[in-house]
This record gives structure tokens, sequence and C-alpha cells, in this order.
């Protein structure tokens, strides 16, 4: 039973890792055009997108 | 439950976006690219402007079908587009101010919500599922208090739109969906929180936070589909941003219409529309007055007569002083009256709104029973309350809420995708109750074309020469129909007003202009040399797809009509070409008006499709009405589906769409009732343990979502 003293906080901090991935890639405006980027990854046009 | 859930004015509400632009030095242009789908556009499109001085950046969103341009010097909206064309593209202006911000704070504020909640619901539902396989007495107590300490702050926080609104509801003595919603939310959390400090056995964390998990869901998808109609809206008010030549000290310059004042000098060329009410300075023209008369003979205008806006100029460029500009105009005062007319029809109620009226109440009476009927059969204040609360959440309209919205969003995502905007959130509702189609014929199902056939080669690359920079309709149909060939070498090109055009081909004088002023018969002629003139015979053509979705709408039931202002003999002709058996020929506006209260009267739900400004009074007098993008701004003001491309093609499958959009919907209400009907015994008997209600709240929300997503696929 003491295995679960350090499974759960481990559950928690992986779990808190990816709900704060998440809320960065949402304030960073990662989801504002989701079919042009699935597309722009088959690109071969090399610009960087200048100002965005 | 599309309650007074978000409040429209927060929708899209400029972020700093424009401002962070303007520190940088530039300007933003947002132009909207109704033709664009794919690697290839987004690529063309981007190079192409970055190429162009003065543009610092561009970039392309392919889900809103649009390029935001950042320009570093002052740049016309007219030179991008004149660029973005001749690499291909179709765009047209949309007004920066009117779109507001990108970024939406309401949306985003929505999804951390969910994000939060959904972290919670997981690492709750891992520890539930110990306590569910048989952790007792001091384990079991453990993983209560570390659900409580996970849950209820998620709780606090994700939960906070419905007590928002629940509380907005109860102060003004209102009942609406959210008031079940947060009681249920509140009373398992404090429940669950009782029992775990006393060492009871059942405790409802998850069942708090999934039940909040998920009617998040509902509520942002609820949201989308809101906001994907507030944006077409703005989207459409913004897709014209009208441009008016203004005269200075005899030079001309592009400005904004809002930008015009009281006593400016302004040109119109001919073709174009007249912006102001206002006198003529200068020029003769004759004006075609077919939007406030009705009498689609053109009328003459000198200097000195007086015209109002919306009125064409059809021949000679014309010089107006504006007498009146922005809202005061008459065409603006009409939009006006537009407005009026489609208020009595916004008078339908949502079908989510007439459940939600009728669930709300029955659901706390139920729970109200539930726990007296208990108390007094059982006196235990705390079961019976365990027991209403289990009958609270299992009755909680998760089902219910994410039935309409998941629907809508996902049918209206599929038809933008064909190039259909809806206006409208019970657009789609109204028109699965469609019956019969009412069609405009000129702009609508025929564009004017000229027949190429009759000219020879040489002939045609000279009038295509002559026309492809004339503003003039006819000028511009010719041009269209002369379109693959190589246009001449031309100089001296000369506009001559009300006549026609004339230039110089290999040292001979070239004349394309009218009948009259070229010395031969009734119509349009071209005159090459000394060579006897040629006539271009000018038909309508039926619009690309125009036959394909008569047939497809007339397979799908629906009773097609033709009504034109068009005289009998070219009506006939094309109602015969895309057998059509009812029309009407020779209508003014007040007669397309009547001919659809007729049909109305007769018990129809008309869908009427028209583009010019004589349909703007049937289309908001129709049950539901379609107009392409090209239409005047006030035809598309007052119609609740707007067609972004030139082909009809997109519109045969609109009521198809709309028909299976409202059997899922009603397929949704359904599977939510049965659950009901099942779930609902349970608890009162006594017997829902959070496990059970967890099962059956997650099973029945997860059906209605793959439900509606079934409208992604083939109909």
């Amino acid at each position: 039973m003491n295995i679960l003293v350090v499974l759960i906080p481990v559950s928690l901090i992986l779990g808190g890792l990816g709900l704060a991935a998440f809320l960065w890639s949402l304030r960073h405006e990662q989801y504002e055009d989701l079919e042009g980027d699935a597309w722009r990854i088959l690109s071969e046009d090399d610009e960087t997108p200048r100002g965005s | 439950m599309s309650d007074a859930a978000i409040c429209p004015a927060c929708i899209g509400l400029p972020e700093g976006q424009l401002a962070k632009a303007a520190s940088n030095g530039t300007t933003q242009i947002i132009l909207s690219l109704p033709g664009i789908h794919c690697v290839a556009c987004i690529n063309a499109v981007e190079r192409a402007l970055r190429n162009m001085e003065g543009v610092a950046n561009a970039r392309v969103n392919l889900s809103m079908k649009r390029v935001t341009v950042g320009t570093s010097l002052p740049i016309a909206p007219e030179e991008l587009i004149e660029t973005l064309e001749m690499a291909g593209y179709e765009a047209r202006v949309l007004d920066t101010s009117l779109l507001g911000g990108q970024a939406d704070a309401y949306g985003r504020g929505l999804m951390t919500r969910i994000a939060v909640s959904g972290f919670a619901m997981m690492n709750v539902m891992l520890l539930s599922v110990a306590v569910w396989s048989g952790a007792i007495g001091a384990t079991q107590n453990l993983f209560h208090l570390i659900s409580a300490s996970i849950a209820l702050p998620a709780i606090l926080y994700a939960a906070q739109p419905f007590f928002q609104n629940a509380w907005r509801a109860l102060s003004v003595r209102k009942l609406n969906m959210d008031v079940p919603i947060s009681l249920a939310i509140l009373l398992a959390a404090g429940m669950s929180l009782f029992e775990t400090l006393v060492g009871g056995h059942h405790a409802y964390f998850d069942a708090a936070i999934s039940l909040t998990f998920f009617l998040l869901i509902g509520r942002y998808l609820d949201y989308r589909s809101r906001k994907a109609a507030a944006s077409a809206a703005a989207q459409l008010s913004a897709l014209e941003v009208p441009r008016v030549m203004r005269l200075t000290n005899g030079v001309r310059q592009m400005v904004d219409f809002a930008d015009l004042a009281i006593g400016d000098l302004i040109q119109v060329l001919p073709g174009g529309r007249i912006p102001v009410d206002g006198t003529i300075t200068e020029g003769t023209s004759q004006i075609d007055r077919a939007l406030l008369t009705g009498e689609s003979r053109p009328a003459l205008a000198k200097v000195g007569t007086e015209v109002t806006a919306g009125e064409v100029n059809m021949t000679g460029p014309l010089t107006i002083r504006a007498a009146t500009v922005g809202a005061d105009t008459t065409l603006r005062k009409m939009v006006t009256m537009v407005d009026q007319a489609e208020a009595v029809r916004n008078r339908y109620t949502a079908i989510a709104d007439r459940a939600a009226a009728v669930y709300a109440p029955v659901v706390h009476i139920l729970a109200f029973a539930s726990f007296l009927g208990w108390l007094v059969a059982s006196g235990d204040i705390r079961l019976s309350l365990n027991i209403a609360v289990a009958v609270l959440i299992i009755t909680c309209p998760c089902a219910l809420g994410l039935a309409v919205p998941a629907v809508s969003t996902t049918a209206a995502g599929r038809l933008f995708r064909a190039g259909l905007l809806v206006k409208d959130g019970t657009a789609l509702e109204r028109l699965a109750e469609v019956d019969t189609v009412v069609f405009d014929k000129t702009g609508t199902l025929t564009m004017p074309a000229a027949a190429r056939d009759a000219l020879d080669a040489e002939t045609q690359s000279v009038a295509l020469a002559l026309t492809q920079k004339a503003t003039h309709p006819i000028s511009q149909a010719i041009a269209a129909s002369l379109d693959g060939i190589a246009p001449a070498k031309l100089s001296d090109q000369q506009e001559h007003a009300g006549k026609g055009l004339s230039a110089l081909h290999n040292g001979q004088k070239v004349q394309l202009g009218s009948g009259a002023w070229l010395g031969a018969g009734k119509g349009t002629y071209i005159k090459i040399g000394d060579r006897a003139a040629q006539k271009i015979t000018l038909r309508s053509e039926l619009r690309e797809g125009a036959l394909a979705l008569v047939q497809g709408w007339q397979a799908a039931g629906l009773d097609i009509h033709l009504v034109s202002g068009d005289d009998a003999d070219e009506t006939a002709k094309i109602a015969k070409a895309l057998q059509i058996t009812s029309w009407q020929a020779d209508t003014n506006p007040a007669d397309k008006i009547a001919y659809i209260n007729a049909l109305s009267s007769k018990g129809a739900k008309v869908l009427m499709v028209g583009d010019g400004l004589n349909d703007t009074g049937a289309l908001a007098a129709a049950y539901a009405s379609v107009s392409p993008a090209t239409a005047a701004d006030a035809s598309r003001a007052a119609s609740d589906i707007v067609l972004l491309n030139d082909s009809l093609t997109p519109l045969i499958e609109l009521p198809l769409v709309a028909r299976a959009a409202r059997a899922r919907i009603k397929e949704n209400f359904a599977i939510s009732t049965l659950y009901n009907i099942v779930a609902v015994p349970i608890a009162l008997a006594g017997f829902a343990t959070p496990l059970i209600a967890a099962i059956a709240m997650s099973t029945s929300s997860i059906t209605v979502l793959l439900n509606a997503l079934r409208l992604k696929g083939k109909l």
C-alpha cells in the first residue's frame, strides 16, 4: 500500500504537466487554424512566417 | 440548451490585436478568400502577397478562409485583390473594425475550464475505480479525501459559467437549464464532502466533476456554432467595405464610404451603384431606378437631376454632390426596414429552448418529490437528500445539453467547407421544414454572357482587349465570355460616355458600343476599321451548377418556382431549360413578395433564393432564404445562408444536411429521454450508486456526440 504514496503524486504531476502543456498551447494560438496547420506541414515552402 | 448562455456582445471582443499590429508600424488588412482549400493555395497566396512591395507579412487562415496582411507602407486593398486575382484567387475586403479581434476570450476561457475539469475528472475517476472495486475503511476514506481535494477546487473554477447564469436567472426570479445543473453540481459536491468527513460510503465527486466536464463541452459547442453564426453576420456586413471615388480639387481618390462628408463631390462610373443621395453636378447618363420604383426602364439623368443611393449608373460617368451620407441614405434606411421585417421571422423559437422550458421544472419537481417521499417513508434526512441528489445528477441534462449544439456545429462546419455560410442559428431548423423554393432568375440562376461563336478570331481578340478593363456590366459580360483568348494589342484606348469604347489596332480604328453610335441597329456592336459592324449577341447563360441544383432539389421533393423581373420569352426559355413548370415573368419587387405570401398562405414553407436588391423584400418575407455572396449588401443581410462560390453546386445538399441535422437532433432527444426513462426509476428507488450515475451519464453523452458526428459522412 505504501506504493500509493508515490504513485498518486506521480499520476497527479504527470496529468498536471499535460494540463500545463495544453494551457500553454491554447494561450499561444496553436488552435487558431487547425485545418491550415494540418496542411502546412506538407508544404515544401521553406519561407518562415514573418511576424506571426 | 441555448438559453442566455452567452451574451452576444461578448463574442469576438477585440483583444489588442489591432493595437499590437499598429505598434509594429504596420496596419492590418483582412481579405476573405472563398476559393482556397489546400496547401498549394496557402503557399501561392502568401508568396504572391509577400512579393509585393510594402507587405510586411501575410498569414492565411484556412479554417476561416481569410488572409491577414500586415503592411509597412500604405497599400490600397484593391492592389492586394488585384495581385491575388493575377495569382488566380478570388478575394474580397473584410472590414477589420467589424470583425473585431481574432482572439476570443470567452471561447478560450471555456476551453481552459474544459481542460481543468477534464484533468480533475481523470484523476478522480482513477481513485473512484479503486473505491468501486472494493476499497474499504481507511483506504476508502483516504481516497475520498484526495478526490475531494482535487475535485472541489476544480469544480469551483470550472463550473463558474453555470453558477453565474443560474444566479442571473434566479435574481430575476426565472428558471433556466443552468439552475438544475448548478443545483446538482453544488449538492453533489456538498453531500460528498459531508459523507467523506463522516466516513460514509458514497461520494459523488466523480459524478459532479464529470457532469461539469460534459456540460462544458456542450456549452463550448453551443458557443462555437453561435460564434460561427455571429462571425458570418459580421463577415457579411464586412464583406464589401464600400469604397467611393471622391473628387478633391479635381483629384480622384478612393475613400471609405464612412469617410464621406455632406457636400463632397463623388464620381460614379458606368455600371457603378450610386452610394449617396445627392444632385448631379456634371455628366449625362441613364440610371436604373429599379430598386426604388420597380421601373426597369432606365431614366435619363443630367446636371441637376436628384439621385438616390442604390440606383445604378448605366452609361456615362457622373459627378454627384452628396446631400446625405452614412446611415441616413435611402439605401441604409431600406436595410433597416428589412431588419424589421426579419425581426418578425426571428420569433421562431429554437427546438432547444422549447425543450428546456419543459425540462427544468420537471427535474426540480421530481428531485423535490423524491426527497419528500423518502423523508416520509424512512424519516432519514441524510438518506433522502442522498437520493434527491442522485435524481438530480442522473436527470441532469448532459445529453440534452449536447443534443443541439453538437449537431448544429457539425452541420454548420460541413456547410462552411462546402462554401456556405450559415448566418442564423435557427436557419437549419427552418430549412429542414422547407417544401417550396422560389428562385430569382437573373444573377441567381443565370449570368449574362456574350455568344462568342458568331465572331471571327481577330474580332474576338479585339473585343476582349477593348472590354477587359471596362466597368460596364455588358463589357464585363463580353470579357468574361471571351475568357481564354489572347487579347489584341491596342493603343489609344478611349471610353465614350453613353456610347462605347474605341481604340487603335494595327493602325485601324476599332469601336465597340451601342448600335446607334456605330450606325447599325439595336443592341451591342463591334466595328473594325472600315468593315461592317458586327452584332454581339447577348444572352443569359445558366450559372454553373444551376441544372444540377434544380434537379437535385426536385429529387429532394421540393416544389420549384421561378420568378423573374425579365420578360416572358427569356423567362420561359430558362424555365424550360431547367424543367421548372411554375414560373412568372415581368414581376416587380412587390409582386415577388406577393407571390411568396400567396404560397405561404396556402401553408407552404418557402425558401427564397435571390440576389438583387429587388429580391430583398422577398428574401425577408420567405420562411428561409439564400443568396450568393455577389448579391447586393441588403440582400445578403436579409438572407439566412450565403453562398460563397460562383457555382451553385454546393447548394444541392443544403436541404439534405438541414433535414439530416433535424433528424439527428430528434434522435438525440430520444436517446436522452430513453436514458432518463431507464435511469430515473433506479435513482428514485435509491439504487443509484456513484458508479451507476457515472456510467449512465457518460454513456448518454458520448452516444449523443457520436450520433451528431454521423452528419460528417454520407447523408
